[in-house]
């Protein structure tokens, strides 16, 4: 049983769900990167999701393309995200995630990733511009090193193409939300609900929801439907606007600590926005 | 130069997942794939439909004006010395490249798909304004993604969609160029992918988009084949065709696939020169890798990261190259080089001089090749360089490389 399946286990039996946060390694420094990560831990983040900085990262918005800028003046290679990995994983058990665009995965040699991230203690990776048809050598390298490949559903995929990446897909099944780039704003819940439902049949694998997510009340609708949500950008924009800040991991973890008891309940009952108190 | 040991058979490739040997394929996000199987599948049956193929023989006949002469250079020849120089006047189709052969193509895919709208990216713009023009004859919606580099170098080009109908709109991340706009209208397509159909522009991106951009420029190939059996009785010893992503040479080059005797040469950008490492010399000085939807040779860097290209010439300005092209070159099938910003300058002036044939700057890197090539070769052997653009769009470039004010 991987990291990522004992989490959604442990929740599962506590009638709980997973809030993954995204960020960008190296952004806007590496160091940096570990503080947050255990900060987010610390606010109630279940798994974290690392991206790994592309220069052509074309299933992302503007928020995650500027970050993955800013990562890229240091030169942030996979090499470096998989030393802090190994870095956080010496202070924590909290699964991680790697989110990267095939190409550095690929000049870094398929095997030797899988080989170099499950020593550093990477748990799974998500890869979106790799569907499985194209991924036969990835689909070895994870079954041999026991790291989750991750596979993502979306609102176009056809059921029986859906079956498919429900039976392949390890750790959990990424549904994407909306038809369109990470950043982008979620305004149909309803649609959403309804396919999750149907994708529920399929499978019993954990499914959670990326894209579009921004404030604690969506991530609550979210998780009444789902066994996981991920916000990434709103956080990333986040530590965009406080970058220079000091307080920037608190910051950070008081938004987290926000978006994780919406998701703790699986529903918000009552429009909450950012700041406000809770009971 | 050419190895000819490998017997390719160009019917097998690509198999049917989009794959020419590990090249090519279909590295694209999940939102995606649907429409990519939709496409691939209209376009296979349409190919194969009388109706699809008559309504496009008529529009390339009526409106885009083919065929396109195939045109004895005498004076160039005279002037280079050497193998007879034909040129493949691709630069005489409407809008004046030969884009809109595979935009006519697309746009009627895309009137059997139901989809209202199109979007496109654009380097030189030539691609864009071709785009631009089927979208106001067909009346579908149009955007062109372009970076703000190239607008600023292709301003013309510019004005000329806008007059047209369509929105242009400026891509100003990376390296503000082709690469960028594509990564662009990826984002685009995959926001509105069920109203809208991607044209893209040349042999690249994920399949089926290489293989049916091939077949829609392959009228190119066909004709010349044609043409030269009737000017010459035999056919060419060389073709020639510049490569930015390749969608020219692989519309001459793929009908003489299968003829030994025929040599291919692929000319990309040098820019500054290969040791500079400003250039978009692929096969040079790149390696195989994935970049928007394929596996092909490519310019990056140690950690997988695109490196920025430079050409004088905004078309072949890119980091990838078609998939098929990558293929062949592994099987020494199709032999690449390379023209410097200087060389393809020096051809454009030297073809408007003794031709009255200003070349856009992409093809200006073929001519530039061939000018090396013909003094070597004997006087009864045959050059055919594809002349894919005319190079009223660049006029004002080179004026202002050259420091006149116009």
């Amino acid at each position: 049983m991987s990291r990522i399946d004992k989490t959604f286990e442990r929740l599962r039996r506590k009638k709980e769900k997973a809030l993954i946060p995204y960020i960008m390694a190296g952004d806007p420094y590496l160091e940096r990167t570990e503080e947050l990560v255990l900060a987010m831990e610390r606010a109630g983040a279940d798994i974290v999701e690392l991206g790994v900085p592309f220069s052509d990262p074309i299933a992302d918005g503007p928020v995650i393309q500027r970050a993955g800028q800013r990562s890229l003046k240091w030169k942030t290679a996979l090499r470096d995200v998989l030393r802090l990995a190994a870095d956080i994983r010496k202070k924590s058990e909290i699964p991680l995630v790697l989110m990267s665009y095939t190409n550095p995965i690929l000049r870094f040699g398929i095997e030797n990733f899988f080989k170099e991230a499950a020593a550093s203690g990477v748990d799974g990776v998500i890869i979106p511009d790799l569907p499985p048809e194209e991924g036969r050598t990835v689909i070895e390298g994870s079954r041999r090193s026991g790291l989750d490949w991750i596979l993502l559903a979306a609102p176009t995929t056809p059921p029986e193409r859906l079956r498919g990446l429900a039976r392949q897909t390890r750790g959990f099944l990424y549904y994407v939300s909306l038809t369109g780039i990470t950043g982008a704003s979620l305004t149909d819940l309803s649609e959403v609900k309804t396919k999750l439902s149907a994708i529920r049949r399929i499978t019993d694998q954990p499914i959670a929801v990326g894209f579009g997510i921004s404030t604690p009340e969506q991530a609550g609708a979210v998780a009444g439907m789902a066994d996981g949500v991920i916000v990434g950008s709103a956080i990333v924009r986040l530590i965009e606007e406080h970058m220079e800040d000091s307080d920037l991991p608190i910051r950070v973890a008081a938004f987290v600590k926000q978006l994780k008891l919406a998701v703790k309940g699986g529903r918000v009952r009552r429009m909450t926005t950012v700041g406000e108190k809770r009971s | 130069m050419v190895k000819s040991k490998t017997r390719s058979n160009p019917k097998t490739v690509p198999d049917q997942t989009g794959h020419f040997g590990i090249y090519g394929g279909r590295f694209a996000p999940e939102t995606l794939i649907p429409a990519l199987t939709e496409l691939e599948k209209c376009y296979n049956s349409s190919w194969k439909d009388r109706r699809f193929q008559s309504h496009l023989k008529e529009y390339l006949e009526e409106y885009v004006g083919r065929p396109t002469p195939l045109y004895y250079a005498r004076r160039l020849t005279e002037e280079v010395g050497g193998a007879k120089i034909y040129l493949k006047r691709e630069d005489l189709c409407h809008t004046g490249a030969h884009k809109i052969n595979n935009t006519v193509g697309q746009a009627l895919l895309a009137k059997r798909m139901g989809k209202r709208r199109v979007i496109a990216e654009t380097g030189a713009g030539q691609h864009g304004v071709a785009v631009a023009t089927v979208a106001a004859v067909f009346g579908l919606e149009c955007e062109v993604y372009m970076g703000t580099a190239d607008m600023e170098r292709q301003s013309l080009n510019v004005y000329r969609m806008r007059l047209m109908g369509t929105k242009v709109t400026p891509v100003d991340t990376g390296s503000r160029t082709l690469k960028d706009a594509i990564s662009e209208a990826m984002r685009d397509w995959t926001t509105h992918v069920r109203t809208t159909h991607y044209i893209l522009g040349s042999v690249l991106g994920p399949h089926p988009f290489p293989v049916m951009i091939r077949d829609f420029q392959s009228v190119i190939g066909l004709e010349t084949r044609r043409q030269i059996r009737k000017a010459e009785g035999r056919l060419p010893d060389y073709l020639v065709a510049c490569v930015g992503g390749g969608s020219n040479a692989m519309g001459l080059f793929y009908p003489f696939l299968s003829d030994r005797t025929v040599r291919m040469i692929g000319v990309e950008a040098g820019g500054h020169g290969i040791e500079s490492g400003k250039h978009a010399a692929r096969f040079a000085d790149g390696s195989v890798g994935v970049l928007q939807g394929t596996m092909t040779y490519l310019l990056q860097d140690d950690d997988g990261q695109i490196r920025l290209t430079h050409s004088v010439s905004a078309g072949l300005d890119y980091a990838a190259v078609g998939p098929e092209h990558s293929y062949y070159y592994d099987r020494g099938r199709i032999h690449f080089t390379h023209a410097t910003d200087q060389e393809a300058l020096a051809a454009f002036d030297l073809l408007s001089q003794v031709e009255g044939i200003p070349p856009a700057l992409e093809s200006a890197h073929a001519m530039a090749h061939v000018v090396k090539l013909a003094p070597r070769l004997k006087r009864n052997q045959i050059i055919v360089i594809n002349l894919s653009g005319r190079g009223d769009k660049d006029v004002m470039q080179v004026a202002k490389i050259r420091g006149v004010k116009l």
